[in-house]
């Protein structure tokens, strides 16, 4: 383990002295010698932190849910650093800065999954699962099927998110401290092996529970400084903005973001229903001590959450009002440079100098990471809890062999997801987060909460129903107009809309609900009388795991 | 073990009036949180020209209001289940669990 960080250490020495080197023939900023240093601060932060979690690290309960011993509060905090992604950060400041309002509405469809999951998924998921969402969905089912079809839909969800992150990580890493974009990636996919890898859930947890507190600092600061130039007047920050923009007016009101009522129900339903069925996320329940941490855990994260998106509007106008009318910031045809999305990074430097330019720049950097890491754990624990432990060895491999496993597949995800970010360097991946969402609602959310809501589902009907909500929601996103036409060139879309969820998640629905009330095998039998004490235990927690077990 | 338990939970009427009052609960946050968010998007849908109304004839909106009461809200609701289910929910199932035997 030691020896692993100090091989890490030279490596990134290695790599700020090839950024060095490189500085002349490579088109990219200038390298921002406070962010390399606040930057390697937070890694080295971590990767102590990575240090203490190892030696904690005893059970499979230590290396799947942190022993269960995080607080309603941290883990709030640690929901929110792993859903305020730096696109939601760059991406939602970027988008009120290019057309106003609209960056409120993505907003406002990212904030309101979280309180249904506090009312229908939280307190049932924590009585019930025990490290994945798996768990939960598979509880009175049978293991083989149902576990494959949450390991495909986890890896899925996972893989796109992560090739998304990667390649945005790349370019942002780029721009920001002049690293070429192949050692970027390579650089963010060591260290979320890393954490991932010697610290489990406790240094991942850790991790994004430092990146949420930085992001939120630097958010308001930047947010406040904002206020501070208008005198804390709205009025006159919007007045001024709306006086300079080229749109004019138009930054006050929805514009051409969702135009169609189908496409703006669709998008709706992904952003509802894939937040309660991103893996990630789901596993973040299993690391508080019972129902009630849980409850509190939602309540906070939809606290900081929702806080932070009001702050990325604010961002946004401010950077409307401090950017526009500044030269520096645009390049030769006046755009801004590194494109909209570095409007918060911009503005920072432009209400803080150099050295807050540094710091929200490291935060971006470390709010990759920590994103990064959450997604790689929940896919590793898809491979070696859903997949080894329960469907290839059936429940009877030892803690030991199912923690190796896991390292395994946390360093091949780690190989994968480096590959996959260079493969994408050049590509189209806009698609990639939707999709994302799209196979979270239509393949996990639907076999989850009919597993705890829905006394007849049963195995043939999750198993088939789970798998038509997946192929339908690839198969429409690659026929809609985002791959079929943007991407691979054709003329017109064969499926028109952009947003495949209102279809995929009824198809999911349906065929779960038809081919479960056909079923008249005995397992299907056996399965809805198992309905009732399952019930039970979701309500009262009684059989629950608890933080003291090992 | 548990199934045992789970008998003799099912036998006591203070768990069916838990699980109605919290179903009841969840249930009636969940839709206010659905309508809100679902009659946002079908304003933006059909009438975002309302939403771009001024308001107090002044540059801001009636649609900035709305979306910032919305993120307010959802946060609130979130607080209205937590305080009722740490008040009520939680004591009605601790009694629950210590009727068993």
């Amino acid at each position: 383990m030691k020896k692993c960080l100090f091989l890490m250490m030279i490596f990134f020495s290695s790599v700020t002295w090839a950024a060095d080197n490189l500085m002349g023939d490579v088109e990219k900023q200038a390298l921002n010698v406070p962010a390399v240093v606040m930057f390697l601060l937070f890694v080295s932060a971590t990767l102590g932190i990575t240090y203490w979690a190892a030696k904690k690290m005893r059970s499979t309960s230590d290396y799947y849910a942190a022993g269960g011993g995080i607080t309603g509060f941290q883990n709030g905090l640690a929901i929110a650093g792993d859903y305020m992604s730096a696109a939601s950060f760059l991406g939602i400041s970027g988008l009120v800065y290019l057309s106003g309002y609209d960056g409120l509405i993505y907003s406002i469809g990212f904030l309101i999954g979280w309180p249904l999951i506090l009312f229908i998924v939280a307190e049932r998921l924590r009585n019930l699962g025990r490290y994945t969402f798996a768990d939960v969905a598979s509880y009175r089912l049978a293991q083989f099927p149902i576990r494959t079809l949450s390991a495909f839909g986890t890896l899925a969800v996972v893989a796109l998110y992560l090739i998304a992150q990667m390649v945005g990580a790349g370019k942002l890493i780029q721009l920001l401290f002049g690293l070429p974009y192949h050692y970027a990636v390579v650089m963010v996919g060591i260290l979320m092996v890393m954490y991932v890898m010697f610290g489990g859930m406790l240094a991942t947890t850790w991790v994004q529970i430092i990146k949420a507190v930085l992001l939120l600092i630097g958010a308001t600061f930047i947010a406040f400084m904002v206020l501070k130039h208008v005198n804390f007047d709205l009025n006159v920050l919007f007045e001024q903005a709306v006086a300079v923009h080229p749109k004019g007016l138009d930054i006050m009101a929805p514009g051409g973001l969702v135009s169609d009522p189908i496409s703006a129900i669709s998008l709706g339903v992904a952003l509802i229903f894939g937040t309660a069925g991103l893996p990630h996320i789901l596993m973040r329940f299993f690391t508080v001590s019972n129902a009630k941490q849980a409850r509190r855990s939602v309540f906070f994260a939809t606290g900081f959450i929702g806080y932070f998106y009001i702050l990325t509007f604010v961002i946004g106008f401010g950077a409307i009002v401090l950017l526009s009318t500044n030269p520096e910031f645009f390049d030769v045809n006046g755009l801004l440079m590194g494109g909209n999305n570095m409007a918060a990074i911009h503005l920072s430097k432009a209400v803080g100098g150099d050295f807050f330019l540094g710091f929200i720049s490291a935060v971006a950097f470390a709010t990759i990471l920590a994103v990064v890491s959450g997604l790689t754990l929940a896919g590793a624990s898809a491979i070696s809890h859903d997949l080894y432990a329960s469907v290839l060895k059936k429940g009877n491999s030892t803690a030991k062999q199912e923690i190796r496993v896991s390292k395994i597949a946390t360093v091949i995800l780690g190989a994968v997801a480096i590959y996959l970010g260079i493969l994408f360097e050049e590509q189209n991946i806009a698609f990639m987060v939707g999709l994302a969402f799209a196979i979270a609602a239509s393949a996990n959310f639907p076999t989850l909460i009919l597993s705890m809501y829905w006394k007849g589902l049963t195995t043939r009907g999750a198993f088939i129903g789970g798998f038509a909500g997946l192929l339908t929601a690839v198969g429409l996103v690659i026929i809609g107009p985002i791959v079929w036409v943007d991407i691979l060139g054709n003329e017109q879309a064969i499926f028109p809309y952009k947003y495949p969820a209102l279809f995929s998640v009824s198809i999911a629905f349906l065929s779960i609900w038809i081919f479960s009330i056909t079923d008249k095998s005995k397992r299907a039998e056996n399965e809805r009388q198992q309905f009732e004490h399952q019930f039970i235990r979701s309500q009262t927690g009684i059989g629950a795991h608890d933080a003291a077990e090992h | 073990m548990s199934a045992d338990l789970y008998e003799q939970v099912k036998l006591n009427p203070k768990f069916n009036q838990l699980v109605k009052q919290r179903s009841r609960w969840a249930w009636t946050l969940s839709s206010i949180i659905l309508i809100m968010y679902f009659s946002f998007i079908l304003l933006i849908a059909f009438v975002p020209e309302w939403l771009g109304m001024p308001l107090f004839g002044g540059v801001i909106t009636i649609g900035i209001p709305i979306g910032v009461f919305i993120i307010v809200a959802a946060f609130v609701l979130t607080g209205i289940y937590v305080h009722k289910a740490n008040k009520d929910f939680d004591r009605m199932n601790q009694e629950i669990i210590r009727a068993l035997k």
